[in-house]
């Protein structure tokens, strides 16, 4: 990677870090969550996650480097369809407070991140995972179901894409935050 | 640099008051919300983040001191909101006054709004000055005689007493709103008046406490749609059937409410497109409104976003007429401000009486000024150290070259934690009311 990609991604992961522990933090705040500050970090953790993904597309499919999978590349080229895009999937009817989900962490759960799946043209449902060195599993659905509260998916098989927990960190908070007002 | 006011660009400022604790160690209850002058500019109300309402009164003017405006003194104290809890969701309701609004005078009684997150409520703040003496079953002390040591009749008189101020609360207007309130406005027929929350605006009738129309309602099917939120929301100075919301995403409608009962079409949209050269990652959200008031006369408003302020005039929708920069100096920093939360900070604005000067807060205790008429701006600062009765306010500059001039402070050495959120101006006069975290200050004009 060039160095400018790797410092926009360190900055932007950072970001998101931050983003992260500012959403957690909110829910022992006074008065409860605020919404427009709630939508607010959102929107900048959106920003950092495009701006993260983006950088690292830009450095090509570097083969040797298996990148985790990136729907939402795709996604993120696609002219905005009606509807938020990229958005986070649809939540499970989420009333409940802001959700603990550091445990669904793992793996590639990046369908959730991107595109409202039934909506897409046939041209672009490919499930081609780009740049993946090793593809992911046969066996897993490219559609992924919902998580429910407290779910966590199947561990990643060993030798996967190198992964960042966080990532999935991210996708699930930002389906839960604004859902949850 | 002369200070800026009124039109004339000579005038200077200078400290007249501080109200609150010289303590640094700040309690979080003493932390100043809100802060509005009457429409005479006789009462001063804050509202603090302890619920607490403090009217500060004008003295007369002295004939002993013309070159002084009256001082404020502590006029009435009450305790507005307590704080509750939400059992249905488990939440806390916050006591912190939000919002103050006063009502026009129409007796000897004032009456202020003030609400916290939830619940707004109508004060009535009235005066005691004398008191009946002379009952006839009653002793002084209040107990009752016995009717048989009763000989002879008298009719009581009003005796006058020490001067009471009671502040009763006459109307709770509560149960409206799911998401937290951030302004209330009285119309100009001053019997309705309208309340905002992040997604909903309600219009009330003052009389009326157990119902309340929704006028604005942006509220999306499916909330992962939200893409904006209301900010603030304000009913024009002069007619009653306009009012305008501002956005999180910079925009400002405004609604005619003759229209239809839902104005969820605005009759006006206000946008400037934004500026390519400015984009970066955090331009979406420096574009949200944190104030909007409409000027005096009703033909201007005037928005705050987290940098500039903008002055629009209410027939020209494509962009606003002015804008003036309040701290352009922070555009570079603003993942560090993201970082340590200023960058949520919610700055007020305020017209002075005449239209002809706006005001801001900004941080390290500054404050700007703004006169439409000279181009000129000003920076001030409100400090302990300059609180001298009757000194002179000093123009402040911030560097922000590389070469630092004596006098001027660097960027990087601007307190973040000293901001002023709040300011107000006299209607009347030039006397204007900044507050610190937990300091209300007072400057006057300086008068030879």
């Amino acid at each position: 990677m060039s160095e400018t990609t790797m410092e926009v991604n360190t900055e932007a992961r950072r970001i998101l870090a931050v983003s992260i522990s500012k959403l957690y933090s909110a829910r022992t705040q006074r008065g409860g969550l605020r919404l427009h500050r709630s939508l607010l970090i959102s929107m900048i953790m959106r920003s950092a996650r495009d701006i993260y993904h983006s950088a690292r597309e830009s450095e090509g499919p570097s083969g040797a480097q298996p990148t985790p999978e990136e729907p939402m590349d795709a996604g993120a080229e696609e002219p905005a369809p009606p509807g938020p895009q990229p958005e986070p999937q649809p939540a499970p009817n989420s009333s409940e407070p802001f959700a603990d989900e550091p445990d669904a962490t793992e793996d590639e759960g990046d369908c959730e991140i991107t595109e409202d799946k039934e909506n897409l043209s046939p041209a672009r449902q490919s499930r081609k995972r780009r740049g993946k060195a090793s593809a992911a599993p046969d066996f897993l659905p490219s559609k992924r179901a919902r998580l429910e509260p407290g779910e966590e998916r199947h561990a990643a098989p060993p030798g996967s894409c190198r992964v960042v927990p966080w990532e999935s960190l991210v996708a699930l908070s930002l389906n839960r935050v604004i859902p949850a007002f | 640099m002369a200070g800026a006011g009124g039109g004339n660009s000579d005038v200077q400022w200078c400290f007249s008051q501080v109200k609150g604790a010289i303590d640094d160690d700040v309690a979080e209850a003493d932390i100043i919300s809100t802060v509005e002058f009457n429409h005479s500019g006789e009462l001063l109300a804050t509202g603090d983040k302890g619920g607490r309402v403090v009217i500060f009164q004008q003295e007369p003017e002295s004939k002993n001191q013309p070159q002084c405006r009256g001082e404020y003194n502590v006029y009435s104290t009450f305790q507005s909101h307590e704080p509750e809890f939400d059992y249905l969701k488990s939440l806390e309701i916050e006591e912190k006054i939000n919002k103050i609004r006063w009502l026009p005078q129409k007796n000897a009684a004032q009456f202020l709004l003030s609400t916290n997150d939830k619940t707004i409520k109508l004060w009535k703040i009235s005066e005691r000055d004398k008191r009946p003496e002379g009952y006839n079953l009653k002793e002084e002390d209040g107990r009752y005689r016995d009717p048989n040591t009763v000989t002879t009749l008298r009719v009581p008189v009003f005796r006058p007493m020490d001067l009471m101020v009671e502040a009763s609360p006459r109307r709770v207007f509560a149960n409206a709103h799911t998401y937290h309130i951030n302004s209330i406005s009285v119309n100009s027929d001053c019997e309705t008046y309208l309340s905002a929350d992040d997604l909903r605006i309600n219009l009330w009738n003052l009389e009326i406490t157990d119902r309340s129309f929704n006028i604005v309602d942006i509220k999306p099917t499916n909330m992962e749609e939200l893409t904006e939120v209301i900010t603030a929301a304000e009913f024009h100075p002069n007619q009653c059937n306009t009012f305008v919301y501002s956005s999180s995403k910079g925009t400002i409608r405004m609604c005619d409410m003759r229209a239809s009962a839902l104005c969820d079409k605005y009759a006006k949209l206000f946008e400037e497109p934004e500026d390519p050269n400015n984009r970066s990652f955090f331009s979406e959200i420096i574009s949200s409104i944190s104030d909007v008031k409409f000027s005096h006369s009703g033909r201007y408003m005037m928005t705050r976003d987290y940098l500039s302020v903008k002055i629009w005039d209410i027939n020209m929708e494509t962009r606003p007429v002015e804008t003036y920069q309040v701290h352009e100096y922070l555009r570079s920093k603003l993942c560090s401000l993201y970082e340590n939360d200023c960058i949520f900070d919610k700055f007020e604005c305020c017209w002075n009486g005449n239209d002809s000067v706006v005001m801001t807060g900004s941080y390290n205790n500054f404050f700007r000024m703004f006169d439409r008429g000279y181009r000129q701006d000003v920076t001030l600062e409100a400090s302990r150290e300059n609180s001298k009765p009757r000194s002179v306010l000093k123009p402040r500059k911030i560097s922000t070259g590389g070469k630092r001039k004596k006098d001027e402070i660097s960027v990087d050495s601007l307190d973040f934690n000293k901001k002023i959120l709040h300011t107000a101006w006299h209607p009347l006069d030039n006397i204007i009311a900044v507050a610190t975290i937990n300091n209300l200050y007072i400057f006057q004009e300086k008068l030879n």
